[in-house]
């Protein structure tokens, strides 16, 4: 596995900040896997993400320290339009990343292509498959302004797709959204995963995060509290004291081990919690009683 | 005292389709009651009409048994508070002091009041950390208490939270704990819309199912979440440990983690 992003002891302070939003953080993140930053707001989650995308601090100015180094070239040297189609970024605010220039979710959508120089034909073609991939290709007519939350944050999404990146950087993406859009949101990051895209996703529903990533960030007050394998980082007791949300199913599993009947394992979503539920019933038919 | 509406039904401008249908609820002071459902079932469509920010086109809706047709929206604002589901939809000052006390200031309030009202709303939402950051410079799970704190700064009987839950970590939803005891402790009806089952489950006795512009369930919690066909036909999952003890086929009705925990244990004792 290659890696795509390296972080050397960074730190970073927004301009007119004492306080460093991000602290000596260092890590990789190999090219092809999905990786989800958790942590409390503030904690730096965006902050890592902006750093990424090169927005720290090239756009909100403010004082690098260390190196960020994207497929091997630090930040430094890319060239801004380069970066900007090498990582895909899906703003969390989503009204902030529609253009406001554009009339019509499909001239927005096609902005980025636009500007690529792309032809008008396989322009077309992408918008409309995008578009249908997210969802609103009902609404190419509509004015991005005009949508409502969770409209507009699939249109964010969509406009970022049709660059079709290596890299994909999401923050917070389904926060506008309802369970079912949520749902339709992680099934896209999985399709991004099988086509072999790096999917970095900053969220707070760690219980989707889980079942979807195969690595966690977690951050606290600016620092790197863990990273690793899902399962791994999930079960470490520094999350839950650190004021971290852990998944339910996790929680579960860390109750049933405090009362001195532990699960065996560290379940990540719904399906492994009735597996290893049942053979921690150990089949047997009492008080808690079948119907 | 109660906040009443009487087969309703709305329909936005231009719009053939109607939005709501025919929706009656009964909502009395000092209960907590959540509105659940998909995107475009009626949930906000109905509770915008219940703080009057929509006239029904049908129906009527009475606020402590007085009519609200042809009041205005500010006139019901006093008596059913709305806090938006995206703050930037509310805020509109340049400065959070301004946007707290802005609405007290408008009625004339005494100056001693509003300060009193505007110190008790900085504690309780937990912003007076933020009081001399501009509006928008206040990250966005926290700006969310910043038009909570507007809202009860008005005190009105009725509050409406729309998915007040969206975007918060530990912080907010313990945040917004101490919101809804101190609105609890004053008599205050609290109504939420929301599709974060875990926070209906654990702090909303009453739940209103919505679905085909409707109401198709109003009950106790405790009821609505083990009434699968319900819950199919508005397309909403139950909380996870209630998911998970139905699949286990428990007995007990588990409505939280605390719940389920407990009996799992004394099914294995």
């Amino acid at each position: 596995m290659s890696v795509c992003i390296e972080f050397e002891n960074v730190s970073y302070a927004y301009p007119l900040t004492k306080k460093a939003a991000v602290k000596q953080v260092s890590f990789q993140l190999e090219t092809g896997k999905c990786y989800g930053i958790i942590g409390p707001n503030a904690s730096g989650k965006t902050t890592i993400c902006n750093l990424m995308r090169g927005l720290c601090p090239n756009f909100y100015n403010g004082t690098l320290k260390g190196k960020v180094i994207v497929c091997g070239k630090p930040m430094t040297e890319w060239d801004e339009a380069e970066i900007s189609v090498r990582i895909g970024y899906v703003f969390q605010d989503p009204f902030a990343q529609v253009s406001g220039i554009k009339e019509t979710v499909f001239e927005e959508i096609g902005m980025g292509l636009e500007n690529l120089g792309v032809e008008q034909e396989e322009m077309m073609r992408r918008i409309v498959e995008i578009a249908k991939e997210v969802q609103v290709d009902h609404l190419l007519q509509k004015h991005p302004l005009a949508l409502s939350g969770g409209q507009c944050q699939r249109v964010a999404f969509a406009s970022v797709l049709a660059l079709n990146s290596d890299i994909i950087v999401i923050d917070e993406p389904t926060s506008q959204l309802d369970p079912e859009g949520t749902e339709d949101v992680f099934e896209i990051i999985s399709r991004l995963k099988a086509k072999g895209k790096t999917v970095i996703i900053a969220e707070h529903k760690v219980d989707l995060l889980a079942e979807y990533c195969d690595e966690m960030l977690v951050m606290a007050d600016g620092r790197l509290l863990a990273k690793g394998e899902t399962r791994a980082v999930l079960a470490d007791p520094a999350l839950e004291e650190n004021g971290v949300q852990i998944p339910q199913v996790v929680q579960l599993a860390n109750a049933l081990a405090k009362a001195g009947k532990p699960l065996g394992a560290i379940p990540v979503n719904e399906k492994e919690t009735m597996e290893l539920l049942e053979q921690w019933r150990g089949g047997r038919d009492d008080g808690a009683g079948s119907k | 005292m109660a906040l009443e509406v009487n087969n309703i039904c709305f329909s936005y401008p231009g719009s053939p389709v109607t939005a709501v249908e025919r929706v009656s609820m009964k909502i009395e002071k000092g209960e907590r009651v959540a509105i659940i459902g998909q995107n475009g079932a009626g949930k906000s469509t109905t509770a915008k009409i219940l703080n009057n920010i929509y006239q029904p086109t049908g129906g009527t809706v009475l606020v402590d048994g007085v009519d609200t047709k042809g009041k205005t929206t500010a006139q019901i604002a006093s008596h059913v508070g709305y806090v938006f589901q995206n703050p930037n939809d509310q805020i509109f000052n340049d400065d959070v002091v301004k946007e707290i006390e802005y609405v007290l200031r408008y009625w004339k309030l005494p100056e001693e009041e509003i300060v009193r009202r505007r110190d008790e709303v900085l504690d309780i939402t937990g912003i007076r950390p933020f009081m001399s950051t501009h509006p928008f410079d206040i990250p966005l799970p926290i700006r969310k208490f910043l038009t909570i704190a507007v809202v009860l700064a008005t005190d009105p009987d009725y509050v409406i939270l729309d998915e007040p839950t969206a975007g918060q970590d530990n912080w907010g939803r313990k945040q917004l704990q101490t919101v809804m005891e101190y609105l609890q402790n004053k008599g205050k009806a609290i109504i939420t819309i929301s599709h974060d089952m875990e926070f209906v489950a654990e702090n909303f006795e009453r739940v209103i199912v919505m679905a085909h512009k409707n109401v198709i369930a109003d009950g106790d919690r405790r009821d609505i979440f083990y009434r699968q066909e319900i819950l199919s036909d508005a397309k909403v999952k139950p909380p996870v440990s209630t998911h998970i003890a139905q699949e286990l086929h428990l007995e007990r009705r588990v409505l939280n983690l605390e719940e389920l925990v407990a009996a799992l244990l004394q099914g294995d004792a």
